[in-house]
């Protein structure tokens, strides 16, 4: 297996943490060809996640916004309300064979840790998730989702306490205890084996979005949509259209205020190549390589980093990275709302303000990740509007 | 001189001030380590990442640490930073100013053996070492860690970050006794060592101790009149020896 996508990836962790690495890229490599893991695997997806999800033709939108035909990829309709659940039953499913008997998260949004924690419940396994405590204000009903499902969530009081800072102290907790916890990584990022896994198990997205495209239209689309923070949901909706040079493959990243602020969380607008959090990619920094606060008003994109495979499509030309501010993605985030009477998280909105942005320039059809359901981000977008709402 | 390694984060409280404790802590030390700070030093426990971020709020650079150690006359420093700020500063240029400020070695805790070759062209060529860590989760990673060894060798004594705790490892001197088969470069033992009685029991497996999370906690509570007491601390974890 390559631990390497171009000059991005690698293994930068410390001592303590490399046979652990190495032991899960061993696990991973003979499970990855194992029938019976992957019997098992399909068989969680489709009846406990509820896969293949939906790939929905929205009508109302395509009419609305004059263009191509405008399809959304139902991921909010999994087992947990985002696509996180897919990464999370592998991971747990393999955490298992390995013999641990504890799976340990990280979360921003909250929906990763939620995942998790669920997966923990199902397999019969300890769990702790850690969590920025701006985030665990920010996503309130998700620490006490997690709580319900049996995890133990702790507040993480360091640095900026969010993602970056979670992943932070994940990673200090798993040194401490690697013989029997499995490290659940919730993104494309991290040391490999991480973002290469991570892929397989996010590329179910595109496997039956390409299928489901196919067998509606004929032809492939002109373009895959998909919201980046770390990556996950991104590189799940490109993986099987890379092969496909017709087809534009967009990331929407989170500009907060704007990619010129201070504000901001567009790692591949903004970002330099760095070393951190186990692999060498792009991230928000300064000129000594200190890695940047940064902001955006979805939990889940505000991460100075980007999974490397997002870092080397980007170098070579093969994806293309926008950055979308807060206010385009509240926009978007009612608009979906009114439109199609879907409400997708935040997170997700980024793309859905990208696809209206460009619909115009389309012909055919255009797919749009919905990587996540909306729900939790009812309370903090009526914040933003300013209603005084809580949970 | 004792075998003994004193850790500090470069910048905490100020860059004056470290300048200040590298004297008092080369009384009684034989290699100095110095903390380039970083924004996420995952690693370390929460007394260091205290200290980093203090550290930080002076607008602790790499550069103002080489211009500091420019001037040093102890010619046994050895920094510890991330992967990140080395990378970004460049490779080459590190090491170089390294060369320029006479520094012995540098330890990068999450540049592991095997991402280690892009850095040690460039330590290699100004003669720089590249410190080896081992930890108790290095198993059949021994050998080829220590053969590769050179400077001296952090051997990592118990699961988890650095700071202070009440028991390592057991299987140590078995890890030592690997690590000699290969190799006479020095072992020195580290994380969560402050008592003297633990200086006195790792000093009976390995060459000498590192002791960084007690002597920071030391400059966190009394700042800028730390160094009587760093002086003190250390005169106290050394009387066994």
């Amino acid at each position: 297996m390559n631990a390497r996508f171009g000059e991005f990836g690698g293994q930068y962790v410390p001592e303590t943490l490399m046979n652990a690495v190495i032991e899960l890229e061993e696990a991973y490599e003979y499970y990855k060809k194992d029938m019976a893991f992957h019997d098992e695997l399909s068989d969680l997806l489709n009846h406990y996640a509820g896969r293949p999800s939906l790939l929905y033709f929205a009508k109302n939108m395509t009419r609305d916004l004059g263009g191509p035909k405008i399809y959304l990829k139902r991921e909010d309709l999994n087992h947990t309300g985002s696509h996180k659940i897919n990464n999370v039953l592998g991971q747990a499913l393999l955490a298992q064979r390995m013999g641990k008997t504890r799976l340990i998260a990280e979360t921003g949004a909250g929906q990763h840790g939620v995942a998790t924690a669920t997966a923990a419940a199902l397999f019969k396994m300890d769990c702790d998730v850690f969590m920025g405590k701006e985030d665990i204000q920010r996503q309130a009903l998700n620490v006490y989702r997690m709580k319900l499902l049996g995890a133990k969530v702790h507040s993480v009081t360091t640095g900026t306490q969010t993602l970056k800072d979670a992943v932070n102290e994940t990673m200090r907790e798993w040194t401490r205890c690697v013989h029997n916890t499995h490290y659940v990584l919730g993104s494309v990022m991290g040391p490999h084996p991480f973002p290469t896994m991570v892929r397989d198990f996010q590329s179910v997205i595109s496997r039956e979005t390409r299928n489901q495209i196919l067998a509606l239209e004929g032809e492939l689309p002109q373009a895959v949509i998909a919201c980046v923070g770390g990556g996950s949901n991104a590189i799940g909706a490109f993986y099987h259209f890379i092969p496909d040079d017709g087809v534009d493959l967009i990331g929407c990243e989170a500009a907060g205020l704007g990619v010129e602020t201070p504000h901001n969380a567009a790692t591949i607008a903004n970002g330099m190549p760095g070393i951190f959090h186990g692999m060498k990619s792009l991230f928000c920094q300064d000129q000594y390589g200190q890695i940047a606060s940064v902001y955006s008003i979805s939990a889940g994109l505000d991460y100075p980093g980007v999974g490397p495979e997002h870092a080397d499509l980007h170098r070579r030309g093969r994806a293309k990275y926008v950055a979308i501010t807060d206010g385009e993605a509240v926009e978007a985030f009612e608009y979906l709302s009114r439109t199609e009477g879907i409400i997708p998280a935040v997170e997700s909105a980024h793309a859905v303000a990208y696809a209206k942005k460009v619909a115009k320039t389309y012909e055919g059809s255009i797919i749009i990740n919905i990587s996540g359901r909306g729900d939790k981000d009812v309370a903090s977008i009526a914040r933003y509007k300013g209603e005084d709402l809580y949970e | 001189m004792s075998k003994f390694i004193s850790f500090i984060t470069a910048g905490d409280p100020s860059l004056e001030k470290t300048r200040e404790f590298i004297d008092v802590l080369a009384e009684d030390s034989d290699i100095i380590e110095i903390g380039l700070p970083f924004s996420d030093p995952i690693a370390e426990g929460d007394v260091i990442q205290a200290a980093n971020k203090r550290a930080l709020e002076q607008n602790t650079t790499a550069d103002k640490v080489f211009d500091m150690l420019e001037n040093v006359p102890f010619n046994k420093i050895v920094l510890l930073t991330y992967a990140n700020p080395v990378f970004v500063y460049g490779y080459d240029r590190f090491f170089k100013r390294c060369k320029e400020c006479d520094v012995y070695g540098v330890i990068i805790p999450d540049l592991p053996f095997e991402e280690r070759g892009e850095a040690s062209i460039y330590a290699d060529n100004f003669g720089i070492h590249l410190i080896t860590l081992i930890a108790p989760t290095s198993a059949q990673r021994i050998q080829m860690l220590a053969t590769n060894a050179t400077g001296f060798i952090y051997l990592v004594s118990s699961m988890g970050v650095t700071g202070v705790r009440g028991e390592f490892t057991t299987n140590l001197d078995d890890i030592v006794r690997q690590i000699r088969e290969v190799t006479d470069v020095p072992i020195y033992i580290g994380f969560g060592i402050s008592t003297p009685e633990q200086v006195r029991q790792i000093r009976e497996i390995a060459d000498g101790v590192i002791v960084g999370s007690a002597i920071v906690r030391i400059i966190a509570e009394h700042g800028d009149n730390s160094s009587p007491h760093i002086k003190q601390f250390i005169k106290e974890m050394l009387k066994n020896v």
